[in-house]
């Protein structure tokens, strides 16, 4: 019976501890943007959610589409209706891997993320740097990386060929705090 | 035994617990937001009436409207396009909500202006609504001297209503239906067995065929139709045409106006006889002023 006891706390402990290693925001930014000849298109979402394990290093990030805000409200309306089909693909996601998150200090460093980012359906694996920030309470990332348009099935009509550029720039910011069950 | 039961249970829960993915973990999180159906319709004309569609704030839109004469007039009238029949237009989002409109139709010289309010919005998620209904308001001025010498009508007996509600639901991303009961006043008649007030009803629809262009069904049913003259009921196919701020309409109707307290209840063209206008509606968006954005990074 005393062994049970002792099974049964040493199993809440490590429960508790796994409890401390995921990290979580609800308000992470990402916005993307485009360049081309005729006219810039930035669009900013403030809702970003993601997790990160640091026994693992697994992040996991979550984007809804139509938390996308643009300056036109009519490229909002084309951006969910004609491009990422956000009724039928609500979300993007992200599933990677930081390398070697626990040998981090408390300084900012460049690490490589990899892993799987789904857009409009469509998974691709990419890998990026980014800068991290790793404390006690807090874990910030901070990068951008390229996105190839038609790398996600996203077709640009003839019409506005030159007003949207095949390659554009995501950039993302996120602050991680100490997830609790 | 016992003893090693409960381990072996209170083992499994850590183990389901530790493989919890982390994406069910921000599914729990993810805030119960309630999501506002877009683009039931893609203009805010189904194609001679309103849809459930209004521009957002700050949105100007110029919009020009065209409607030959009947197709069946044959080769000499090149097929009705030697008669034209145009509405231009400003129409403005005031809000997300509000949007009004000023316009002048060639035909009988009559400006009209218009509101458009949305009353109800189809949503999903959390507190889901299944339609949207919106109520529109216009008013008709009629400016062409067609009166007997010494008959001149006052401003007032120029004047015609038409309130409507519009009742739409998107089904699916392809298949959006709406509904609009309608009653047109007029305050002025030709002869006294016509009504002042008329009710109908109408019907519109779109079916999306690519992602950009869809066709369009609009029908009105007249309940109390006029008596001066040989009304019919107003019936419309078209297809509906996007392009970057554009969209552009092509219409078979049997009507050649394009304001509701005329093309519901002035119709006289019979659809199926060959009464066919063909015709356009073209709209250029403009945004004034930057779409509001939501609270920035708290």
């Amino acid at each position: 019976m005393k062994t049970t006891y002792i099974l049964l706390l040493c199993f809440l402990f490590t429960c508790l501890l796994q409890g401390q290693e995921r990290f979580l925001t609800k308000q992470g930014y990402t916005s993307f943007f485009s360049s081309s000849p005729v006219e810039d298109i930035k669009a900013d979402n403030n809702q970003v959610l993601s997790i990160i394990d640091t026994s693992t290093g697994a992040i996991a990030i979550s984007i809804l589409m139509k938390s996308f805000l643009f300056e036109k409200s009519l490229m909002q309306e084309h951006f969910n209706e004609n491009y990422v089909e956000s009724d039928t693909y609500p979300k993007a996601t992200f599933k990677g891997k930081i390398d070697e998150i626990n040998k981090l200090g408390n300084s900012e460093e460049t690490i490589t993320i990899k892993g799987d980012l789904t857009i409009h359906g469509v998974t691709r694996s990419i890998k990026t740097q980014a800068k991290i920030t790793k404390s006690q309470d807090n874990i910030s990332l901070k990068g951008s990386f390229p996105v190839n348009v038609s790398d996600y099935n996203i077709k640009i009509p003839a019409v506005v060929i030159n007003n949207i550029a095949k390659t554009i720039e995501v950039t993302f910011e996120l602050d991680h705090k100490p997830y609790k069950n | 035994m016992k003893n090693f039961l409960i381990v072996f249970a209170v083992l499994a829960i850590h183990l389901q617990a530790f493989s919890q993915d982390l994406f069910d973990i921000l599914e729990e999180e993810a805030p119960q937001t309630k999501n506002y159906v877009s683009s039931t319709f893609k203009g805010t004309r189904i194609l001679n009436g309103h849809s459930i569609e209004n521009r957002k704030k700050g949105i100007l839109e110029f919009v020009i409207s065209h409607r030959f004469g009947r197709v069946n007039l044959g080769a000499e009238e090149l097929y009705g396009l030697d008669q034209s029949n145009i509405r231009f237009a400003f129409e403005y989002g005031l809000s997300d909500d509000i949007m009004l409109g000023v316009g002048r139709s060639s035909f009988d010289k009559t400006y009209d202006g218009f509101v458009k309010y949305k009353l109800l919005k189809q949503s999903s998620g959390k507190k889901s609504f299944p339609f949207s209904a919106s109520f529109f308001g216009s008013i008709a001025y009629r400016t062409i001297d067609d009166f007997e010498p010494g008959n001149e009508p006052s401003d007032s007996e120029r004047l015609s209503y038409t309130s409507q509600v519009l009742i739409a639901r998107k089904f699916s991303s392809g298949f959006s239906l709406q509904i609009m009961p309608t009653y047109v006043h007029r305050n002025s008649v030709k002869t006294e067995e016509d009504p002042h007030g008329i009710f109908a009803v109408g019907i519109g629809s779109r079916l999306k065929l690519t992602k950009r262009i869809s066709i369009n069904g609009e029908y009105y049913y007249t309940v109390n139709p006029l008596e001066s003259i040989n009304t019919t009921n107003l019936l419309a196919f078209g297809i509906d045409i996007e392009t970057g701020g554009h969209v552009f309409q092509i219409i078979l109707s049997n009507s050649i106006t394009m304001i509701e307290k005329s093309f519901i209840t002035e119709s006289t063209d019979d659809f199926f006889e060959g009464d066919v206008h063909l015709g356009f509606n073209i709209s250029r968006a403009f945004q004034f002023g930057k779409h509001k954005k939501r609270s920035s990074k708290k």
